[in-house]
Protein backbone atom coordinates (compact mmCIF):
# COMPACT_ATOMS: atom_id res chain seq x y z
CA UNK A 1 0.00 0.00 0.00
CA UNK A 2 1.82 3.75 -1.11
CA UNK A 3 1.35 6.31 1.46
CA UNK A 4 0.69 9.40 -1.03
CA UNK A 5 -0.88 12.60 0.17
CA UNK A 6 -4.62 11.15 -0.75
CA UNK A 7 -3.81 8.38 2.05
CA UNK A 8 -2.35 10.32 4.55
CA UNK A 9 -5.09 13.40 4.07
CA UNK A 10 -7.69 9.94 4.58
CA UNK A 11 -5.83 9.05 7.76
CA UNK A 12 -5.76 12.19 9.12
CA UNK A 13 -9.85 13.21 9.00
CA UNK A 14 -10.58 9.67 9.80
CA UNK A 15 -8.91 9.85 12.63
CA UNK A 16 -10.41 13.06 13.70
CA UNK A 17 -13.67 11.92 12.68
CA UNK A 18 -13.52 9.22 15.33
CA UNK A 19 -12.13 11.12 18.06
CA UNK A 20 -14.46 13.93 17.45
CA UNK A 21 -17.27 10.96 17.39
CA UNK A 22 -15.90 9.47 20.48
CA UNK A 23 -15.97 13.19 22.18
CA UNK A 24 -19.58 13.68 20.89
CA UNK A 25 -20.37 10.83 23.70
CA UNK A 26 -18.31 11.56 26.36
CA UNK A 27 -17.76 15.31 26.43
CA UNK A 28 -19.34 16.76 29.70
CA UNK A 29 -20.46 19.92 28.36
CA UNK A 30 -23.38 19.18 26.27
CA UNK A 31 -22.83 22.62 24.06
CA UNK A 32 -18.56 20.83 23.48
CA UNK A 33 -21.02 17.79 22.67
CA UNK A 34 -23.02 19.86 19.90
CA UNK A 35 -19.49 21.10 18.45
CA UNK A 36 -17.80 17.94 18.52
CA UNK A 37 -20.55 16.69 16.23
CA UNK A 38 -20.05 19.64 13.75
CA UNK A 39 -16.57 18.81 13.98
CA UNK A 40 -17.69 14.71 13.26
CA UNK A 41 -19.72 15.72 10.04
CA UNK A 42 -16.98 18.49 8.66
CA UNK A 43 -14.42 15.10 8.51
CA UNK A 44 -17.39 12.96 7.00
CA UNK A 45 -17.37 15.76 4.18
CA UNK A 46 -14.29 15.79 3.28
CA UNK A 47 -13.99 12.66 2.99
CA UNK A 48 -16.80 12.64 0.86
CA UNK A 49 -14.50 15.32 -0.83
CA UNK A 50 -11.57 12.85 -0.90
CA UNK A 51 -13.39 10.31 -2.58
CA UNK A 52 -14.66 12.51 -5.44
CA UNK A 53 -18.30 12.79 -4.42
CA UNK A 54 -18.28 16.37 -4.39
CA UNK A 55 -21.73 16.50 -4.31
CA UNK A 56 -22.46 14.17 -1.13
CA UNK A 57 -19.91 16.42 0.73
CA UNK A 58 -21.15 19.79 0.24
CA UNK A 59 -24.79 18.74 0.99
CA UNK A 60 -23.32 17.13 4.21
CA UNK A 61 -21.94 20.41 5.13
CA UNK A 62 -25.07 22.73 4.03
CA UNK A 63 -27.42 20.57 4.93
CA UNK A 64 -26.04 19.40 8.71
CA UNK A 65 -23.67 21.40 9.41
CA UNK A 66 -24.88 24.53 8.14
CA UNK A 67 -28.82 24.51 9.45
CA UNK A 68 -29.61 21.03 11.27
CA UNK A 69 -26.37 21.85 14.34
CA UNK A 70 -27.55 25.72 13.61
CA UNK A 71 -31.00 24.27 15.21
CA UNK A 72 -29.36 21.84 17.84
CA UNK A 73 -26.64 24.46 19.10
CA UNK A 74 -29.65 26.65 19.09
CA UNK A 75 -31.55 24.54 21.53
CA UNK A 76 -28.68 22.99 24.02
CA UNK A 77 -28.02 26.63 24.81
CA UNK A 78 -31.16 27.42 25.70
CA UNK A 79 -32.13 24.72 27.93
CA UNK A 80 -29.94 24.47 31.17
CA UNK A 81 -29.19 20.86 31.25
CA UNK A 82 -28.58 18.97 34.13
CA UNK A 83 -25.46 16.59 33.30
CA UNK A 84 -26.13 14.69 36.57
CA UNK A 85 -29.13 13.34 35.29
CA UNK A 86 -28.35 13.03 31.80
CA UNK A 87 -25.53 10.76 32.47
CA UNK A 88 -27.96 9.19 35.51
CA UNK A 89 -28.44 5.72 33.03
CA UNK A 90 -24.89 5.52 31.81
CA UNK A 91 -24.36 2.40 32.65
CA UNK A 92 -27.24 0.54 32.82
CA UNK A 93 -27.91 1.13 28.70
CA UNK A 94 -24.10 0.59 28.44
CA UNK A 95 -24.60 -2.81 27.15
CA UNK A 96 -26.87 -2.51 24.84
CA UNK A 97 -24.99 0.24 23.27
CA UNK A 98 -21.89 -2.68 23.41
CA UNK A 99 -23.73 -5.06 21.54
CA UNK A 100 -24.91 -2.93 19.05
CA UNK A 101 -21.51 -1.20 18.64
CA UNK A 102 -20.42 -5.19 18.04
CA UNK A 103 -22.80 -5.70 15.52
CA UNK A 104 -21.81 -2.76 13.75
CA UNK A 105 -18.19 -4.06 13.78
CA UNK A 106 -18.77 -7.78 13.06
CA UNK A 107 -20.65 -6.14 9.73
CA UNK A 108 -17.50 -4.78 8.55
CA UNK A 109 -15.53 -7.14 9.71
CA UNK A 110 -18.03 -9.70 7.05
CA UNK A 111 -17.54 -6.80 4.56
CA UNK A 112 -13.49 -7.24 4.30
CA UNK A 113 -13.87 -10.93 4.77
CA UNK A 114 -15.61 -11.62 1.00
CA UNK A 115 -13.14 -8.97 -0.01
CA UNK A 116 -9.97 -9.01 1.89
CA UNK A 117 -7.87 -5.27 1.87
CA UNK A 118 -6.17 -4.57 -0.95
CA UNK A 119 -7.38 -6.97 -3.60
CA UNK A 120 -11.28 -4.61 -3.88
CA UNK A 121 -10.70 -3.58 -7.55
CA UNK A 122 -9.89 0.39 -7.49
CA UNK A 123 -13.31 2.06 -9.27
CA UNK A 124 -12.19 3.06 -12.97
CA UNK A 125 -11.20 6.32 -12.80
CA UNK A 126 -13.82 9.08 -13.93
CA UNK A 127 -13.52 10.84 -17.87
CA UNK A 128 -12.63 14.51 -17.38
CA UNK A 129 -15.82 16.21 -17.95
CA UNK A 130 -17.16 13.61 -15.41
CA UNK A 131 -19.82 15.80 -13.48
CA UNK A 132 -20.66 14.15 -9.92
CA UNK A 133 -23.89 16.53 -9.01
CA UNK A 134 -25.34 15.69 -12.83
CA UNK A 135 -24.75 11.62 -12.79
CA UNK A 136 -26.42 11.65 -9.53
CA UNK A 137 -29.51 13.59 -10.87
CA UNK A 138 -29.93 11.17 -13.72
CA UNK A 139 -30.20 8.61 -11.51
CA UNK A 140 -32.49 10.19 -8.96
CA UNK A 141 -34.86 11.51 -11.36
CA UNK A 142 -34.86 8.25 -13.56
CA UNK A 143 -33.81 4.79 -11.99
CA UNK A 144 -34.95 5.95 -8.96
CA UNK A 145 -38.00 8.34 -9.23
CA UNK A 146 -40.42 6.21 -7.17
CA UNK A 147 -38.40 5.98 -4.28
CA UNK A 148 -36.99 9.47 -4.18
CA UNK A 149 -40.71 10.56 -4.74
CA UNK A 150 -41.83 8.84 -2.12
CA UNK A 151 -39.18 9.85 0.82
CA UNK A 152 -40.21 13.10 -0.29
CA UNK A 153 -44.20 12.93 0.37
CA UNK A 154 -42.41 10.82 3.96
CA UNK A 155 -40.94 14.17 4.45
CA UNK A 156 -43.59 16.56 4.16
CA UNK A 157 -46.03 14.66 5.62
CA UNK A 158 -43.44 14.42 8.62
CA UNK A 159 -43.38 18.74 8.32
CA UNK A 160 -47.04 18.66 8.36
CA UNK A 161 -46.96 16.89 11.23
CA UNK A 162 -44.38 18.37 13.26
CA UNK A 163 -46.63 21.44 12.61
CA UNK A 164 -49.65 20.66 12.90
CA UNK A 165 -48.33 18.77 16.80
CA UNK A 166 -47.08 22.33 18.14
CA UNK A 167 -49.24 24.94 17.03
CA UNK A 168 -51.55 25.61 19.60
CA UNK A 169 -53.83 28.64 19.16
CA UNK A 170 -54.97 30.53 22.38
CA UNK A 171 -57.97 32.12 22.31
CA UNK A 172 -57.68 36.15 23.03
CA UNK A 173 -54.32 36.35 21.97
CA UNK A 174 -53.03 39.87 20.76
CA UNK A 175 -51.28 39.53 17.23
CA UNK A 176 -51.17 41.82 14.72
CA UNK A 177 -51.90 41.15 11.36
CA UNK A 178 -49.48 42.89 9.06
CA UNK A 179 -51.82 42.43 6.22
CA UNK A 180 -54.48 44.45 7.90
CA UNK A 181 -51.60 46.91 8.86
CA UNK A 182 -50.76 47.59 5.56
CA UNK A 183 -54.21 48.13 4.14
CA UNK A 184 -55.19 51.04 6.94
CA UNK A 185 -55.61 54.46 4.84
CA UNK A 186 -54.84 57.79 6.65
CA UNK A 187 -58.21 58.55 6.45
CA UNK A 188 -59.19 55.27 8.22
CA UNK A 189 -57.07 56.61 11.84
CA UNK A 190 -57.00 60.07 11.48
CA UNK A 191 -59.84 62.27 11.56
CA UNK A 192 -59.94 65.94 11.83
CA UNK A 193 -62.27 67.77 13.20
CA UNK A 194 -63.19 71.63 12.37
CA UNK A 195 -63.65 73.00 15.63
CA UNK A 196 -64.66 76.55 15.15
CA UNK A 197 -64.24 79.04 18.44
CA UNK A 198 -67.28 81.63 18.39
CA UNK A 199 -66.64 85.10 19.00
CA UNK A 200 -69.75 86.54 21.17
CA UNK B 1 16.96 29.93 -9.79
CA UNK B 2 15.28 30.52 -12.99
CA UNK B 3 11.67 30.76 -13.28
CA UNK B 4 11.83 27.13 -15.35
CA UNK B 5 13.76 25.50 -12.47
CA UNK B 6 11.29 26.60 -10.27
CA UNK B 7 8.25 25.43 -12.23
CA UNK B 8 9.68 21.88 -12.53
CA UNK B 9 10.74 21.67 -9.15
CA UNK B 10 7.77 19.08 -6.58
CA UNK B 11 7.32 22.08 -4.75
CA UNK B 12 5.95 24.13 -7.84
CA UNK B 13 2.07 22.97 -6.92
CA UNK B 14 2.08 24.12 -3.28
CA UNK B 15 4.10 27.24 -4.01
CA UNK B 16 1.69 28.44 -7.30
CA UNK B 17 -1.29 27.72 -4.63
CA UNK B 18 0.29 29.49 -2.03
CA UNK B 19 0.60 32.69 -4.72
CA UNK B 20 -2.76 32.17 -5.81
CA UNK B 21 -4.00 32.69 -2.43
CA UNK B 22 -1.65 34.90 -1.71
CA UNK B 23 -2.71 36.97 -4.62
CA UNK B 24 -6.61 37.21 -3.58
CA UNK B 25 -6.28 37.71 0.00
CA UNK B 26 -4.02 40.46 0.11
CA UNK B 27 -6.22 42.30 -2.27
CA UNK B 28 -9.55 41.43 -0.15
CA UNK B 29 -7.84 42.52 2.95
CA UNK B 30 -7.19 46.26 1.41
CA UNK B 31 -10.58 45.87 -0.17
CA UNK B 32 -12.31 45.46 3.92
CA UNK B 33 -10.00 48.09 4.95
CA UNK B 34 -11.14 50.69 2.35
CA UNK B 35 -14.60 49.82 2.68
CA UNK B 36 -14.81 50.47 6.04
CA UNK B 37 -13.58 53.92 5.00
CA UNK B 38 -16.04 54.25 1.74
CA UNK B 39 -18.69 53.38 4.54
CA UNK B 40 -18.03 56.17 6.58
CA UNK B 41 -17.75 58.84 3.79
CA UNK B 42 -20.49 57.40 1.46
CA UNK B 43 -23.15 57.67 4.63
CA UNK B 44 -20.89 60.90 5.88
CA UNK B 45 -22.25 62.37 2.34
CA UNK B 46 -25.64 61.08 2.72
CA UNK B 47 -25.80 62.90 5.86
CA UNK B 48 -24.56 66.21 4.70
CA UNK B 49 -21.12 65.35 6.79
CA UNK B 50 -17.66 64.77 5.34
CA UNK B 51 -17.07 61.85 7.05
CA UNK B 52 -13.20 61.16 8.05
CA UNK B 53 -11.38 63.76 7.35
CA UNK B 54 -7.78 64.26 9.34
CA UNK B 55 -5.79 61.40 8.72
CA UNK B 56 -3.93 61.18 5.63
CA UNK B 57 -4.97 63.38 2.43
CA UNK B 58 -8.59 63.64 2.84
CA UNK B 59 -8.80 60.95 6.08
CA UNK B 60 -7.63 58.41 3.23
CA UNK B 61 -4.88 56.78 5.61
CA UNK B 62 -8.25 56.44 8.09
CA UNK B 63 -8.29 52.60 8.11
CA UNK B 64 -4.62 51.93 8.95
CA UNK B 65 -5.13 54.04 12.04
CA UNK B 66 -7.77 52.46 13.09
CA UNK B 67 -5.47 48.78 12.12
CA UNK B 68 -2.96 50.04 14.29
CA UNK B 69 -5.44 51.28 17.29
CA UNK B 70 -7.16 48.06 17.41
CA UNK B 71 -3.78 45.48 17.25
CA UNK B 72 -2.34 47.32 20.37
CA UNK B 73 -5.82 47.17 22.16
CA UNK B 74 -5.84 44.81 25.11
CA UNK B 75 -8.37 41.83 24.77
CA UNK B 76 -10.26 41.45 27.76
CA UNK B 77 -12.15 38.07 28.53
CA UNK B 78 -14.67 38.28 30.80
CA UNK B 79 -14.44 36.15 34.28
CA UNK B 80 -16.81 33.93 33.87
CA UNK B 81 -16.96 33.27 29.91
CA UNK B 82 -16.33 30.10 28.52
CA UNK B 83 -12.81 31.15 27.36
CA UNK B 84 -11.17 28.46 24.81
CA UNK B 85 -14.57 28.97 22.81
CA UNK B 86 -14.51 32.88 23.81
CA UNK B 87 -11.19 33.01 21.89
CA UNK B 88 -12.09 30.85 19.29
CA UNK B 89 -15.68 32.47 17.84
CA UNK B 90 -13.20 34.85 16.16
CA UNK B 91 -11.65 32.54 14.34
CA UNK B 92 -14.92 30.66 13.25
CA UNK B 93 -16.48 33.49 12.08
CA UNK B 94 -13.22 34.38 9.80
CA UNK B 95 -12.11 31.62 8.23
CA UNK B 96 -15.25 30.53 6.35
CA UNK B 97 -15.60 34.22 5.38
CA UNK B 98 -12.07 34.10 4.18
CA UNK B 99 -12.66 30.15 2.73
CA UNK B 100 -15.52 31.25 0.13
CA UNK B 101 -12.85 33.21 -1.81
CA UNK B 102 -11.48 30.11 -2.85
CA UNK B 103 -14.18 29.19 -5.72
CA UNK B 104 -15.17 32.95 -6.56
CA UNK B 105 -13.84 33.35 -10.51
CA UNK B 106 -12.36 36.68 -11.08
CA UNK B 107 -12.15 36.24 -14.58
CA UNK B 108 -12.13 33.69 -17.01
CA UNK B 109 -9.83 30.61 -16.00
CA UNK B 110 -9.03 33.07 -12.64
CA UNK B 111 -10.11 31.19 -9.28
CA UNK B 112 -7.87 29.52 -6.57
CA UNK B 113 -10.50 26.19 -7.43
CA UNK B 114 -12.20 26.22 -10.38
CA UNK B 115 -14.15 23.70 -9.21
CA UNK B 116 -17.12 22.15 -10.87
CA UNK B 117 -19.17 22.48 -7.56
CA UNK B 118 -18.69 25.80 -7.08
CA UNK B 119 -22.56 27.35 -6.65
CA UNK B 120 -22.53 24.21 -3.87
CA UNK B 121 -19.19 24.88 -2.23
CA UNK B 122 -19.59 28.54 -1.93
CA UNK B 123 -23.31 27.96 -0.25
CA UNK B 124 -22.15 25.27 2.26
CA UNK B 125 -18.82 27.44 3.61
CA UNK B 126 -20.91 30.58 3.77
CA UNK B 127 -23.66 28.83 6.05
CA UNK B 128 -20.77 28.54 8.28
CA UNK B 129 -20.29 31.35 9.33
CA UNK B 130 -22.82 31.82 11.82
CA UNK B 131 -21.26 29.35 14.45
CA UNK B 132 -18.56 32.31 14.80
CA UNK B 133 -21.75 34.21 16.13
CA UNK B 134 -23.70 31.80 18.17
CA UNK B 135 -20.40 30.39 20.13
CA UNK B 136 -19.22 33.94 20.39
CA UNK B 137 -22.87 34.95 22.10
CA UNK B 138 -23.00 31.48 24.29
CA UNK B 139 -19.30 31.82 25.64
CA UNK B 140 -19.58 35.82 26.61
CA UNK B 141 -21.69 34.11 29.07
CA UNK B 142 -23.30 37.94 28.87
CA UNK B 143 -27.46 38.16 28.12
CA UNK B 144 -27.12 40.69 25.36
CA UNK B 145 -24.40 38.43 23.72
CA UNK B 146 -26.60 35.73 24.14
CA UNK B 147 -29.75 37.29 22.71
CA UNK B 148 -27.87 38.77 19.77
CA UNK B 149 -26.31 34.91 18.98
CA UNK B 150 -30.20 34.00 19.31
CA UNK B 151 -31.25 36.50 16.91
CA UNK B 152 -28.61 35.88 13.98
CA UNK B 153 -28.75 32.32 14.21
CA UNK B 154 -33.05 32.40 13.53
CA UNK B 155 -32.11 34.84 11.11
CA UNK B 156 -29.40 33.23 9.25
CA UNK B 157 -31.56 29.54 9.09
CA UNK B 158 -34.59 31.64 7.76
CA UNK B 159 -33.03 33.31 5.01
CA UNK B 160 -30.64 30.76 3.70
CA UNK B 161 -33.98 28.89 2.61
CA UNK B 162 -35.17 31.73 0.55
CA UNK B 163 -31.51 32.26 -1.10
CA UNK B 164 -30.52 28.10 -1.27
CA UNK B 165 -34.01 28.99 -3.48
CA UNK B 166 -32.89 31.76 -5.49
CA UNK B 167 -29.72 29.78 -6.34
CA UNK B 168 -31.77 26.86 -7.64
CA UNK B 169 -33.35 29.16 -10.11
CA UNK B 170 -30.01 30.29 -11.48
CA UNK B 171 -28.68 26.88 -11.64
CA UNK B 172 -31.60 25.61 -13.48
CA UNK B 173 -31.31 28.41 -16.32
CA UNK B 174 -27.51 28.29 -16.26
CA UNK B 175 -27.48 24.04 -15.68
CA UNK B 176 -24.24 24.25 -14.02
CA UNK B 177 -22.84 24.34 -10.75
CA UNK B 178 -19.49 25.59 -11.93
CA UNK B 179 -19.26 29.51 -11.64
CA UNK B 180 -17.57 30.32 -14.38
CA UNK B 181 -20.22 28.35 -16.97
CA UNK B 182 -22.65 30.23 -14.86
CA UNK B 183 -21.16 33.45 -16.21
CA UNK B 184 -20.16 32.20 -19.60
CA UNK B 185 -24.19 31.38 -20.17
CA UNK B 186 -24.47 35.01 -19.56
CA UNK B 187 -22.70 36.05 -22.70
CA UNK B 188 -24.15 37.35 -25.89
CA UNK B 189 -26.35 40.44 -25.36
CA UNK B 190 -24.49 42.15 -23.23
CA UNK B 191 -26.79 43.68 -20.66
CA UNK B 192 -30.06 42.64 -21.58
CA UNK B 193 -28.84 39.15 -21.58
CA UNK B 194 -27.73 39.28 -18.29
CA UNK B 195 -29.50 36.42 -15.76
CA UNK B 196 -31.02 39.47 -13.74
CA UNK B 197 -33.84 40.14 -16.01
CA UNK B 198 -35.78 36.35 -16.49
CA UNK B 199 -34.68 35.98 -12.68
CA UNK B 200 -35.93 39.46 -11.61
CA UNK B 201 -37.24 38.20 -8.26
CA UNK B 202 -34.37 35.63 -7.73
CA UNK B 203 -32.10 38.19 -8.11
CA UNK B 204 -34.23 40.93 -6.07
CA UNK B 205 -34.16 38.15 -3.15
CA UNK B 206 -30.66 36.87 -3.54
CA UNK B 207 -29.42 40.16 -3.15
CA UNK B 208 -31.93 41.36 0.17
CA UNK B 209 -31.29 37.96 1.77
CA UNK B 210 -27.50 38.69 1.12
CA UNK B 211 -27.90 41.78 3.29
CA UNK B 212 -30.06 39.80 5.72
CA UNK B 213 -27.43 37.19 6.18
CA UNK B 214 -24.27 39.58 6.65
CA UNK B 215 -26.05 41.06 9.58
CA UNK B 216 -26.08 44.67 7.69
CA UNK B 217 -28.72 47.15 8.64
CA UNK B 218 -31.72 47.13 7.99
CA UNK B 219 -31.63 43.88 9.24
CA UNK B 220 -29.09 44.33 11.84
CA UNK B 221 -31.03 43.36 14.67
CA UNK B 222 -28.48 40.44 16.09
CA UNK B 223 -26.21 43.84 16.69
CA UNK B 224 -28.92 46.01 17.65
CA UNK B 225 -27.15 49.06 19.24
CA UNK B 226 -30.53 50.69 20.48
CA UNK B 227 -31.57 47.71 22.06
CA UNK B 228 -29.06 44.95 22.58
CA UNK B 229 -25.74 47.39 22.77
CA UNK B 230 -23.70 45.61 20.33
CA UNK B 231 -25.10 41.92 19.92
CA UNK B 232 -23.12 39.00 20.12
CA UNK B 233 -19.82 40.74 20.14
CA UNK B 234 -20.64 43.23 22.95
CA UNK B 235 -18.24 41.58 25.68
CA UNK B 236 -14.74 41.79 22.64
CA UNK B 237 -12.06 43.96 22.25
CA UNK B 238 -9.05 44.47 20.09
CA UNK B 239 -8.28 41.97 17.08
CA UNK B 240 -10.64 39.45 18.51
CA UNK B 241 -13.32 42.34 17.99
CA UNK B 242 -11.70 43.29 14.66
CA UNK B 243 -11.52 39.59 13.11
CA UNK B 244 -15.64 40.02 13.90
CA UNK B 245 -15.55 42.99 12.01
CA UNK B 246 -13.05 41.68 9.03
CA UNK B 247 -15.54 38.56 8.89
CA UNK B 248 -18.66 40.93 8.08
CA UNK B 249 -17.10 43.04 5.65
CA UNK B 250 -15.25 40.54 3.74
CA UNK B 251 -19.10 38.51 3.40
CA UNK B 252 -20.47 41.95 2.24
CA UNK B 253 -17.97 42.30 -0.38
CA UNK B 254 -18.61 38.85 -0.85
CA UNK B 255 -22.23 38.92 -1.44
CA UNK B 256 -21.65 41.38 -4.14
CA UNK B 257 -19.28 39.77 -6.32
CA UNK B 258 -21.64 36.57 -5.62
CA UNK B 259 -24.52 38.77 -6.97
CA UNK B 260 -22.40 40.05 -9.76
CA UNK B 261 -21.46 36.88 -11.42
CA UNK B 262 -25.17 35.01 -11.03
CA UNK B 263 -26.92 37.68 -12.07
CA UNK B 264 -25.23 40.96 -13.81
CA UNK B 265 -22.77 39.00 -16.15
CA UNK B 266 -19.70 38.36 -13.84
CA UNK B 267 -17.02 40.04 -16.50
CA UNK B 268 -18.52 40.47 -19.86
CA UNK B 269 -18.76 44.49 -20.02
CA UNK B 270 -22.71 45.97 -20.13
CA UNK B 271 -22.31 46.82 -23.99
CA UNK B 272 -20.48 44.51 -26.87
CA UNK B 273 -18.99 47.92 -28.21
CA UNK B 274 -15.61 49.25 -28.59
CA UNK B 275 -15.10 51.35 -25.59
CA UNK B 276 -16.95 49.41 -23.17
CA UNK B 277 -15.08 46.08 -24.57
CA UNK B 278 -11.31 47.49 -23.90
CA UNK B 279 -11.83 47.31 -20.12
CA UNK B 280 -10.17 44.10 -19.11
CA UNK B 281 -12.83 41.22 -17.79
CA UNK B 282 -11.65 41.66 -13.66
CA UNK B 283 -12.34 45.57 -14.32
CA UNK B 284 -15.94 44.93 -15.24
CA UNK B 285 -16.21 42.38 -12.18
CA UNK B 286 -14.82 44.76 -9.76
CA UNK B 287 -17.02 47.87 -10.52
CA UNK B 288 -20.38 45.92 -10.70
CA UNK B 289 -19.19 44.91 -7.12
CA UNK B 290 -18.36 48.06 -6.33
CA UNK B 291 -21.39 49.51 -7.37
CA UNK B 292 -23.25 46.47 -5.28
CA UNK B 293 -20.88 47.44 -2.10
CA UNK B 294 -22.18 50.83 -2.78
CA UNK B 295 -26.13 49.58 -2.68
CA UNK B 296 -25.07 47.89 0.90
CA UNK B 297 -24.14 51.36 2.35
CA UNK B 298 -27.01 53.40 0.58
CA UNK B 299 -29.83 50.90 2.36
CA UNK B 300 -28.07 51.70 5.56
CA UNK B 301 -27.92 55.16 5.08
CA UNK B 302 -31.89 54.84 3.97
CA UNK B 303 -33.91 52.70 6.03
CA UNK B 304 -34.52 52.28 9.85
CA UNK B 305 -34.04 48.90 11.52
CA UNK B 306 -36.99 46.43 10.52
CA UNK B 307 -38.58 45.14 13.57
CA UNK B 308 -37.53 41.28 14.69
CA UNK B 309 -41.13 39.69 13.76
CA UNK B 310 -41.17 41.25 10.41
CA UNK B 311 -38.14 40.16 9.73
CA UNK B 312 -39.11 36.55 10.25
CA UNK B 313 -41.88 37.40 8.18
CA UNK B 314 -40.22 38.85 5.08
CA UNK B 315 -37.74 35.72 5.40
CA UNK B 316 -40.60 33.02 5.62
CA UNK B 317 -43.96 34.39 4.26
CA UNK B 318 -42.47 36.62 1.26
CA UNK B 319 -39.08 35.55 0.25
CA UNK B 320 -39.91 31.89 0.20
CA UNK B 321 -43.42 31.31 -1.87
CA UNK B 322 -42.49 33.96 -4.00
CA UNK B 323 -39.01 32.19 -4.66
CA UNK B 324 -40.93 28.53 -5.00
CA UNK B 325 -43.72 30.22 -7.89
CA UNK B 326 -40.73 31.66 -9.55
CA UNK B 327 -38.97 28.36 -9.84
CA UNK B 328 -41.75 26.72 -11.19
CA UNK B 329 -42.49 29.28 -13.55
CA UNK B 330 -38.77 28.92 -14.65
CA UNK B 331 -39.52 25.00 -14.91
CA UNK B 332 -42.76 25.38 -16.87
CA UNK B 333 -40.74 28.13 -19.26
CA UNK B 334 -37.62 26.16 -19.65
CA UNK B 335 -39.85 23.01 -20.73
CA UNK B 336 -42.06 25.32 -23.79
CA UNK B 337 -40.69 26.97 -26.51
CA UNK B 338 -40.10 30.09 -24.12
CA UNK B 339 -36.83 28.54 -23.58
CA UNK B 340 -35.23 30.79 -25.95
CA UNK B 341 -35.84 34.01 -23.45
CA UNK B 342 -33.85 32.02 -20.98
CA UNK B 343 -30.33 30.83 -23.51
Amino acid sequence: MTLNITSILFYAFSLVLLGAATMVVIARNPVYATLYLVLTFFSAAAIFLLLGAEFLGLILILVYVGAVMVLFLFVVMMLDINLARLKEGFLSYLPLGLAIAALGVLELAMVYWTAPMGQVPAPAPFPGNYDNTRALGYVLYTQYLYPFEIAAAILLVAIIAAIALTLRRRSGSKNQRTEEQLLVRAKDRVHLVDLRIKKH
Amino acid sequence: MHIQALQDSSWWPVLWSVLKILAVVVPLLLAVAYLTLAERKVIGYIQVRLGPNRVGFKGSLQPIADAIKLLFKEIIIPSSANRFLFLAAPVLAFVPAMLVWAAIPFGPGMAISDMNAGLLYVLAIAGLGVYGIIVAGWASNSKYAFLGAMRAAAQLVAYEIAMGFALVGVLMVAQTLDLSKIVEAQAGGGFWSWYWLPLFPFFLVYFISGVAETNRAPFDVAEGESEIVAGFHVEYSGMAFALFFLAEYANMIFVSILTAILFLGGWYPPVNLPPFTWIPGTGWLIAKTAFLLFVFLWIRATFPRYRYDQIMRLGWKVFIPVTIAWIVVIGIALETPLRVLLR
